[in-house]
């Protein structure tokens, strides 16, 4: 069950939340819709399941496996939504709450109450919460109610599964729990998926594919191996994870960051013009000699046990800080201290042209 | 600043003064008279209380202003609950100053809305005029007494129903359209649990309203012993005569009345409370 | 800027349905009275209107009224500031206690309200004979008129302070006493401004019933026609007299202050209203940032 969007648009009052966009999500994949709040994210998926109209526009639509769902109301789309906040029916057993969608089925189509009794079953005993079915939302933790919220999504077989930052109001390690959980599901039943999130960590984590979406557009869309290693835009490598930032120009075809200059295989543009270096810092390595390699001199300021990684703080000859992250052993190989001067080269590393005066972006 | 052994000392100054001072007003506006009603009650022997209490005027009156106050507060209850809705769900034009005339019948004194509702409902009046050709007598008859206790809880129902209605969870409706079920479902399964207690709470309100009140009701009703005669009323006229205990005894019974509907109300709102949860599941 | 919230909306029939509902039954029953007593009042033409208050009863029945409300409303406000004061800056067993006490003339009938101070003061009261020893009248006088709509309007003001300041933090206060204010300053200049909208609203609120009660007052006031009338109870002794004109003319001036009193009550409903969502709006934010 494919489900495709196409040219969606929706404002509120002056705010433009979504601009002329489309996607497609492929029969049995799990993507993840990630941006920052204000991105559009949320509100594409709930045009896609039909809790919110697109702006009237005779080329949008949207569509689940070819067919066109864009005048059915959310009950009539058969589509399985989990809300950030549970949404689970206070006044109601977790097993009344799982069976709610089957037993408002009009009659003709409405299963027998022993055939809902066992398929809410074969459902509790997926989330593993079968003794809690006689209790209330109230008395649940939030990463039960969670999974219980999608039992009850899933009970009415639905063509497609929108999450809605599912796991944004639980802690972090009941967040890493559900995530893996979610990841095992679907690879068990192959629903196809889609998930809204602002953490790009949980993107990476779960999703077979990562749409980018920023001020109510896409900015980039692939594997979340791509996206993180082939950020076609600043946006997108900041958005993905930490990253260092260095200003710079081009000068006679490379770019130059200090003492640093680095090939630039990009556009020709007019010498000065200005460039900015992205680096992650576990692709900056750091040693007390030059190696040959592009490299800048720095200081190491600080030094920092961050769990299973080292996080050195340095400064750069023109002040700027940077982050380099390495693990422990690596580490000791480098026999650095604070206030040692070091160089610093890189393993790895994108260089953006700053855009132009006039607001063109040279890329 | 005293150190009193039932207070936790605090660095702000005033509270001797204040406490003092306001416990003083208290007792004596509220809680000494209050108390001369108790005291007065228990000079009473029972035999008499009973005398009193089930006299038939006084029974007439009973069935006549709880009558007519169920009623009241049932017309308000259903109606009160369209017009909250209305008010909280939809936008249409005039809702605001109809928002703000809800609270009319707060404001207005009693006294005005009892001479304008008889001029309405008078034989003669607007509508009492439309409906007199059909035999229905909405004025000096239950029906008007009624029709005004009507009036008076109307803001109790609708200002208790608003704020629920309004603190509804919005995920909850979309979840359950999400599953399919139809608006009606929606709101027998998922809205109105959790407006009943409210709904229930307004009621009382209403009903117990309705029962001690006097100035709108008097002029609508005729005021004819055993017939359009009100308790409230009953006491008055027990008043004008002095006799002190028979209208002490008429008052206790409606005010141990209202004593369960305020208890009432207190207790249903914890028990949902308990059983729906205050915030977010 | 609410969003078009699809999947909770009702059937456009539905809706037309409840909203006609809504101004049938509200316009039935609020807005039909009220005019009717500006059109009884104005029956005669305008010139009978003015006349109504010509009358000397008429006018020392509104006098009465604007004295019972100067002494009251005052009387109560500074009851609620010290009580709302003691309420929610200290803690103390029976708090609640307390505050249920407060509220007790709320679920008294007017009747009984009056009743009781009959009881009290009344010819065959508790007082009722010290009383007239002395040649003090309270009951069939001004000073009973005064106190049962005291009784009446007690907790009005109280109870828009107390829920207001328990919420608010004593930091503010704290902060100013460690600077050297004393109580009363602080009181003053920290407290006070503080809860100004909520203490007009409840002036206002108390204000109304002030002026309008009727029950309570008819009980203990004796209906002496110029004497110990208010304006409810002379709307009253015209109405029964059959002096419609007059009576609905008298009526006009309380349902204009009613009006009032709901416009005013509007206003500050919403700058209360707007001070919390931007409390509750900072409180978010603070959440959100996380």
């Amino acid at each position: 069950m494919s489900i495709e969007a196409r040219n969606i648009s929706k404002s509120f009052g002056a705010f433009r939340a979504l601009r002329d966009v489309s996607l497609k999500v492929g029969d049995g994949e799990l993507v993840a819709l990630l941006g920052p709040s204000g991105s559009g994210k949320t509100t594409l998926l709930r045009i896609i399941a039909g809790l919110e109209e697109a702006d009237p526009d005779p080329a949008s639509a949207i569509l689940f496996h070819g067919e066109n769902v864009t005048e059915s109301r959310a009950g009539q789309r058969r589509v399985g939504f989990v809300f950030q906040h549970y949404a689970l029916f206070r006044n109601m057993t977790v097993f009344d709450n799982i069976a709610f969608g089957l037993r408002v089925r009009p009659r003709r189509l409405r299963p027998k109450e022993s055939e809902i009794r066992k398929k809410v079953e074969e459902l509790l005993h997926l989330i593993h919460l079968r003794e809690l079915a006689p209790r209330f939302p109230s008395q649940l933790s939030g990463g039960q109610r969670q999974r219980v919220a999608l039992a009850r999504a899933l009970a009415i077989e639905p063509r497609v599964l929108l999450l809605d930052e599912p796991f944004g109001a639980l802690d972090a390690k009941v967040r890493h729990g559900l995530r893996r959980w979610l990841r095992r599901l679907h690879d068990e039943i192959h629903i196809t998926s889609l998930l809204v999130t602002h953490d790009q960590e949980e993107a990476l984590e779960v999703a077979d594919r990562v749409v980018v979406m920023r001020d109510g557009c896409i900015e980039q869309q692939g594997t979340p191996e791509e996206v993180y290693h082939h950020p076609n835009s600043e946006f997108v490598m900041d958005f993905m994870g930490h990253v260092n930032l260095f200003h710079g120009r081009i000068e006679s075809g490379k770019a130059v960051f200090g003492s640093l200059v680095l090939d630039h295989a990009g556009a020709a543009v007019a010498d000065g013009h200005g460039a900015r270096l992205f680096v992650r810092p576990f692709d900056l390595d750091i040693s007390r000699h030059p190696n040959g390699a592009p490299s800048m001199k720095a200081r190491v300021t600080r030094v920092q046990s961050a769990g299973a990684q080292v996080r050195i703080e340095l400064s750069s000859e023109s002040g700027e800080t940077m982050h380099v992250e390495m693990p422990h052993s690596r580490f000791r190989e480098r026999t650095v201290a604070p206030k040692d001067d070091v160089y610093v080269t890189l393993l790895d590393s994108r260089v953006f042209l700053e855009e132009q005066a006039n607001g063109g972006k040279v890329s | 600043m005293r150190a009193l052994r039932f207070k936790h000392s605090s660095v702000l100054p005033g509270f001797g003064l204040t406490m003092g001072l306001a416990v003083l007003y208290l007792s004596l506006i509220v809680l000494i008279p209050l108390s001369g009603l108790f005291l007065k009650t228990a000079t009473i022997t029972w035999h008499h209380f009973w005398a009193i209490v089930l006299n038939p005027r006084a029974l007439a009156s009973y069935r006549l202003t709880f009558g007519a106050a169920l009623v009241g507060a049932a017309v308000n209850a259903i109606f009160g609950f369209i017009v909250a809705w209305s008010l909280v769900r939809y936008h249409f034009p005039g809702r605001r100053i109809l928002d703000a005339a809800v609270d009319l019948p707060f404001a207005l004194p009693t006294a005005v809305s009892g001479i304008a509702l008889t001029a309405l409902y008078a034989p003669n009046g607007w509508i009492g005029r439309l409906l007199a050709p059909y035999g229905i007598k909405t004025a000096f008859s239950p029906l008007g007494v009624a029709i005004a206790m009507t009036f008076i809880g109307l803001p109790f129902v609708v200002r208790t129903l608003q704020p629920a209605i309004e603190d509804l969870d919005a995920g909850m409706e979309e979840a359950a359209s999400t599953l399919g079920a139809s608006r009606f479902q929606t709101f027998r399964q998922v809205i109105f649990p959790f407006i009943l207690p409210a709904a229930i709470t307004g009621f009382a309100m209403a009903f117990a309203r309705a029962l001690g009140e006097y100035g709108s009701v008097i002029f609508i009703s005729g005021n004819m012993p055993m017939r359009t005669e009100i308790s409230s009323l009953l006491i008055v006229a027990k008043l004008e005569q002095f006799d002190y205990a028979g209208a002490t005894a008429i008052a206790v019974v409606i005010l141990v009345v209202s004593f369960v509907l305020l208890l009432t109300i207190n207790l249903t709102q914890w028990w949902f409370s308990r059983r729906l949860g205050r915030s977010r599941a | 800027m609410k969003a078009n919230r699809v999947a909770r909306s009702d059937p456009r029939w539905l809706r037309a349905v409840l909203i006609s509902v809504t101004i049938l039954f509200l316009g039935l029953f609020l807005f039909l009275p009220l005019l009717t007593v500006f059109l009884e009042a104005l029956r005669k033409g305008v010139g009978a209107y003015f006349a109504s208050f010509a009358d000397p009863d008429a006018r020392s029945a509104i006098l009465l009224t604007l004295l019972t409300a100067a002494i009251a409303v005052p009387a109560n406000l500074v009851f609620g500031l010290m009580a709302s004061w003691a309420i929610a800056k200290f803690e103390f067993k029976g708090k609640n206690l307390l505050i249920t006490l407060i509220d007790l003339p709320f679920a008294v009938s007017p009747v009984i309200a009056g009743l009781v101070y009959v009881l009290m003061f009344g010819a065959q009261g508790w007082i009722g004979p010290w009383l007239e020893a002395h040649h003090v009248q309270i009951i069939f006088a001004v000073p009973g008129i005064v106190l049962a709509t005291v009784f009446v309007t007690f907790p009005f003001i109280a109870r828009e302070l107390i829920p207001l300041m328990q919420e608010q933090d004593t930091d503010d206060e704290y902060a100013a006493i460690s600077l050297g204010a004393s109580g009363w300053q602080t009181f003053r200049r920290v407290t006070l401004p503080n809860v100004k909208w909520a203490l007009l609203y409840g002036v206002i609120l108390c204000n109304a019933r002030a002026m309008g009660e009727f029950g309570a007052v008819s009980v203990v006031s004796g209906h002496i026609r110029g004497l110990t009338d208010t304006m409810p109870l002379h709307v009253e002794i015209l109405y029964n007299e059959y002096n419609f004109v007059a009576a609905f003319a008298v009526a006009s001036l309380l349902a204009l202050l009613a009006l009032v009193t709901l416009i005013a009550k509007t206003v500050l409903e919403s700058r209360l209203e707007s001070g919390e969502q931007a409390n509750e709006a900072v409180a978010m934010e603070m959440v959100h940032e996380y």
